[in-house]
């Protein structure tokens, strides 16, 4: 058999929110939404994107003026990658086989044993590369690794499964509870992602909720009790995790050539996040804020 | 049994005082020992051996020398005549008149000079000890190729100024007197044999010596206790009558005799500690050693009977601290006088560890001293926790508190690895577990060891010698070995072999130059105090700095092992590999220091292999030339029937290292500091922090005499006990790689303020943004406000 090889843009070392202890996240790329705060806009794209850093460049001149001008990089090929001379033009994506993936993670594994920690698999979607997902989770597994897959939950159910059956942790991402809302906030709409978690729970062990609480988008009380009383109806949740909405995407977006929609929002003050934290606990949920465990 | 003490107390009145004194007491420069010294000399010059004649002039020090009892003080006794006020050693280094105005004049770490107190060089100093220094008399004897390399930058030499130092105590002197050494003393001169041994005459002068040393430290005590007595009559405050009768006690007791209870057992260690640095001018000062270790039992006992309470203890080891923060360091003199230096004298106490037996050493001492630690924030004495698999979390975990709090301290070491160093040393078991490390991160057998520091060793300048046929840019002087011109290095083989044939040849200079400085040491500066108390100086009868001890191991340390692997790494790829830059075309760059060609520079920063990214292709080279160095280093012969060793640490050494280069093959521009310690270069890590130990744990730390490495954090990535959680598992998880030493820096806002401006120096600053952490350089310049002002407001 074969081993599935993937696109990867980006395996960040010493992750302490992305589950329990120091991690390694495994960034996939590609993902069926597009959040209008996403953290990572050039992750949507299923394909290598081009992007230009614009305050590491030196202007040596191998680039045109029309294309430093521009926010989105055009008219380049890998190899002018490898000229520039600060890193400043970088190719974002990297195809690497689950063989290799593993092997670099577990350069770390002394870290993941001294902390309890692990793999995470993230995105984008990681089950938009399912077979890929599947395969290096079960790898990692056989390792001995603890592994946690955080999905966005829009997938298909088997793959979804599947992919779990080989998690020891899932971080299920939930945005907002009203279908129309979801649309327009996510672009699609959440019916699949509600059916996926209550599914998931009644299957498996270990299950965070995480919820990024986007001012304006899904941090009004409507929106908070719906949730709360969701998830607080669902069998064996390990925890509710609340993560706070950050402005450092804004300049992401533009290198993808993406409009950003909440320039000018601020973080949400700790009064606030612990606020919303309390509906979840009144309902005997477990919350942290922040992605660590509760 | 370990307990945590989270919450701490404020310290009392009186050490808050004295605290306050201690911060606010300017340094300056006293000529009273110089005086003394130079008038004993002048009187009886001739008269004695060379042992004997140190020995007695070290007790005129102790029975003329001005005394300093301060208002409220527990602990007594001070170096100089109050605190603060710095003693001068001509003998060793006699400073020039217009060193001692450059110390009084100088913008930082300045000393005051009285216009007296250079009168009294001009008149009475300089004219008797010049040309008879031990300096003066060193530097006539060394070779030219030792200046020359010396000049160049190639290395330092620790002996030059300073006389071999940064040792530890152990525990003997908690068991036995003054009284007791010299018995022992008596009963070795008695079993002298005058008719086999050539050398039983010597012998006999230095343990004589040793003996009149003893005096000299029972007769500084008694004096003190005969003031303590005179200031109790005179006293209006009965309390403080009391204080005075119990120190006038204490110093009749100590250090003649074992100490009794914790107040004894902390004054003893002071007139020891007063003795070594007041006989000689050691470097980093001398070190208290496995201080929890040795005062749990004085605690415990102090609790049984009700003479002590938590609280009482507490104050006496802040007493304790003040006076390691009142004795300034000596400084230095010529060229190295201009430069900015330090107040610090690098006295280390140990903390945890293990036991002679091989069980956890901490205790409640830990706890206690952790505490005064966190809460005194003095610059002296430095502090470090051994951290051992025995060592229970909760122990560390105090430690990475006190870290937290952003002062530095503890440095933490891997117990485990300093034992298994010492052993390959051929240490016994139990003297390596009783040992640690001191001043930076050395390590030696405490009470046993003189592991002496011989100098900075440029591993830059050996790779910039090899890249100019042994010929050094700088001063215009062929210095190195002729290894080809570099037209004629075809492969990367040979430019490693040019490489390592430089450490050689330049290693060469230096050792015969340290054998030089170590026989003179040997033959002219004896330590007769120091060998009192070092194993197994009065069984051999030999000094400190002639063999005398059990353990007799030199270092070498070398600095910049980050800068010279990325420059390795890059020729090695773009000339070698790659052929894209010649070799020829490389040292026009590096000679030109980039000029013209900043497009190569920054391709040297952005695009090679560098160290400190768990990348194979970089820290192979790291490794190898490890290795080599080791090779050349690691069992060569000293004179003492020790031998050379390795370290890998720089102090502040990689910014005149740096200097003194030109610009090199990482990108680095000419005259930057070179990485320190172990550390990847500033900046060239972009993997995180567990990539960097992985990369610093590819070297086999057990070959050396320590290594060091520092990590720099923001506040809010270790903020809470999640925060505490991820450190703690880094440094289990490091030393269980095998890592030696690890320091962690928790910045402050004014220091992300010099990142913003300055990112290319600060590029490996990690801080959490919010949920989630990036490298600080590469966040929005609001973003990077913001952080700065939640930092400055402690939010996180």
């Amino acid at each position: 058999m074969t081993a599935p090889s993937g696109l990867v843009f980006n395996v960040q070392r010493f992750s302490v929110h992305d589950g329990p202890g120091i991690r390694t996240t495994i960034f996939l790329k590609g993902c069926p939404l597009a959040c209008t705060w996403c953290h990572n806009p050039e992750s949507q794209e299923l394909a290598p994107t081009f992007v230009r850093l614009r305050h590491r460049c030196m202007q040596c001149g191998r680039c045109t003026e029309a294309e430093l001008a521009s926010d989105t990089v055009f008219n380049k090929a890998a190899c002018d990658v490898a000229d520039c001379p600060t890193g400043a033009l970088q190719l974002v994506g990297e195809r690497i086989s689950a063989d290799a993936l593993v092997v670099r993670v577990l350069r770390d594994r002394t870290f993941f044993e001294t902390s309890g920690g692990g793999v995470t698999l993230s995105g984008g979607e990681p089950l938009v590369q399912a077979p890929f997902a599947i395969d290096s989770l079960k790898r990692l597994r056989a390792e001995g690794v603890h592994t946690a897959l955080d999905t966005c939950g829009f997938a298909s159910w088997e793959h979804l499964r599947d992919a779990a059956e080989h998690a020891d942790l899932v971080l299920y991402d939930l945005k907002l509870m009203d279908p129309a809302r979801h649309e327009t906030a996510t672009g699609v709409s959440n019916a699949r992602i509600l059916t996926n978690l209550s599914a998931l729970c009644s299957l498996h062990q270990a299950v965070w909720v995480r919820i990024p609480v986007i001012p304006g988008v899904n941090d009004d009380e409507a929106n908070i009790d719906a949730t709360a009383a969701f998830v607080s109806a669902l069998p064996r949740l390990g925890q509710v995790s609340l993560l706070p909405y950050h402005p450092t995407a804004e300049p992401k977006f533009a290198r993808v050539g993406k409009h950003y929609t909440h320039h000018g929002t601020a973080t949400p003050s700790n009064a606030h996040l612990e606020a919303i934290a309390a509906r979840f606990r009144a309902r005997g949920l477990p919350t942290s804020i922040g992605g660590q465990a509760a | 049994m370990s307990t945590v003490h989270t919450a701490s107390i404020a310290a009392t009145p009186r050490t808050e005082r004295l605290r306050r004194d201690s911060l606010d007491t300017a340094p300056s420069i006293n000529a009273e020992r110089a005086e003394i010294i130079t008038a004993f000399y002048k009187e009886h010059l001739g008269k004695y051996s060379i042992p004997v004649m140190r020995a007695r002039a070290f007790y005129e020090l102790c029975d003329t020398k001005t005394l300093y009892l301060g208002d409220g003080e527990l602990i007594v006794g001070e170096r100089g005549p109050v605190p603060k006020a710095v003693p001068t050693y001509p003998e060793l280094t006699c400073h020039s008149a217009e060193d001692l105005r450059v110390l009084n004049s100088r913008p930082k770490t300045s000393y005051r000079v009285a216009p007296e107190v250079i009168e009294t060089y001009e008149r009475e100093i300089i004219p008797f000890w010049r040309g008879r220094s031990l300096r003066d008399v060193m530097m006539a004897e060394l070779p030219a190729e030792w200046h020359d390399a010396f000049a160049a930058g190639c290395f330092t030499e620790f002996m030059e100024q300073r006389a071999p130092g940064h040792t530890v105590a152990d525990g003997k002197i908690y068991r036995k007197g003054m009284l007791g050494f010299k018995a022992e003393i008596a009963m070795a001169i008695a079993a002298l044999d005058f008719e086999r041994d050539p050398e039983a005459l010597d012998k006999r002068e230095q343990l004589q010596a040793m003996s009149i040393a003893c005096d000299a430290v029972m007769r500084f005590a008694e004096r003190h206790a005969d003031l303590a007595a005179v200031e109790a009559v005179t006293t209006n405050d009965d309390a403080r009558r009391l204080e005075l009768l119990n120190i006038a006690s204490v110093c009749r007791h100590v250090p003649a005799n074992a100490p009794r209870d914790l107040h004894e057992a902390l004054q003893m260690y002071w007139f020891c500690h007063l003795a070594v640095i007041t006989e000689l001018n050691g470097w980093d000062a001398f070190s208290p050693g496995h201080l929890d270790q040795h005062l749990a039992p004085f605690y415990a006992q102090g609790l049984a009977d009700g003479s002590l309470s938590r609280e009482s203890a507490r104050e006496l080891l802040e007493c304790f601290f003040i006076k390691f923060n009142n004795h300034t360091a000596p400084p230095k003199v010529g060229v190295t006088a201009a430069e900015s230096g330090t107040y610090t004298d690098f006295a280390n106490i140990n903390l945890a560890g293990l036991t002679r037996d091989g069980v956890d050493g901490s205790n409640d001492v830990t706890h206690l001293l952790l505490e005064v630690i966190d809460e005194f924030h003095l610059l002296q004495p430095s502090s470090n926790m051994q951290v051992s698999r025995k060592t229970p979390d909760a122990v560390l975990k105090h430690a990475l508190r006190v870290i937290r709090n952003g002062y530095g301290f503890p440095s933490l070491f891997n117990a485990d690895v300093v034992v298994e160093e010492q052993l390959r040393q051929g240490k016994t078991l139990e003297d390596a577990r009783e040992g640690g490390c001191s001043g930076c991160v050395e390590v030696g057998a405490f009470g046993k060891e003189a592991y002496i520091l011989t100098g900075y060793f440029n591993l830059m300048k050996m790779l910039e010698l090899a890249l100019h046929d042994g010929f050094d840019v700088r001063t215009g002087k062929y210095i190195g070995a002729r290894t080809g011109d570099p037209s004629r290095l075809q492969t990367f083989e040979n430019l490693f072999t040019a490489f390592a044939a430089q450490v050689r040849h330049v290693l060469d200079i230096k050792i015969r130059g340290n054998q030089i400085i170590e026989r003179l040491y040997a033959a002219r500066m004896p330590h007769t105090f120091l060998s009192v108390i070092t194993d197994d100086c009065i069984a051999t009868g030999r000094d400190y700095n002639a063999g005398g001890a059990r353990y007799n191991n030199s270092f070498i340390q070398a600095v910049g092992i980050g800068s010279v692997t990325d420059a390795l790494s890059a020729l090695k790829e773009f000339a070698f590999d790659k052929e894209e830059v010649s070799l020829p075309r490389f040292v026009n760059a590096l000679a030109a220091n980039f000029h013209s060609d900043e497009v190569l520079r920054q391709r040297l920063v952005h695009k090679t292999h560098k160290y400190g990214n768990d990348d194979e292709y970089a820290d192979a080279l790291m490794t190898r030339t490890f290795n080599m160095l080791f090779e050349a280093i690691d069992g060569r012969p000293n004179t003492k029937g020790g031998a050379y060793r390795l370290e890998m640490l720089p102090t502040t050494c990689h910014v005149y290292f740096g200097e003194v280069c030109l610009a090199s093959a990482d990108g680095r521009s000419q005259g930057q500091p070179l990485s320190e310690g172990i550390s990847p270069v500033q900046g060239a890590d972009r993997a995180g922090p567990t990539a960097v130990l992985n990369s610093a744990a590819k070297m086999d730390h057990v070959k050396t005499g320590g290594t060091l490495l520092n990590m720099k954090f923001s506040p809010s990535l270790v903020a809470g006990e999640h925060g505490l959680d991820a450190l703690h598992a880094l440094v289990r998880g490091y030393f269980t790689l095998g890592g030696h030493h690890m320091q962690f820096n928790v910045v402050t806002a004014e220091q992300l303020r010099a990142a913003k401006a300055n990112p290319a120096a600060h590029r490996d600053l990690i801080v959490r943004v919010a949920g989630y952490s990036d490298y600080f350089c590469d966040l929005s310049e609001a973003l990077q406000d913001e952080i700065i002002a939640r930092t400055e407001h402690g939010e996180f």
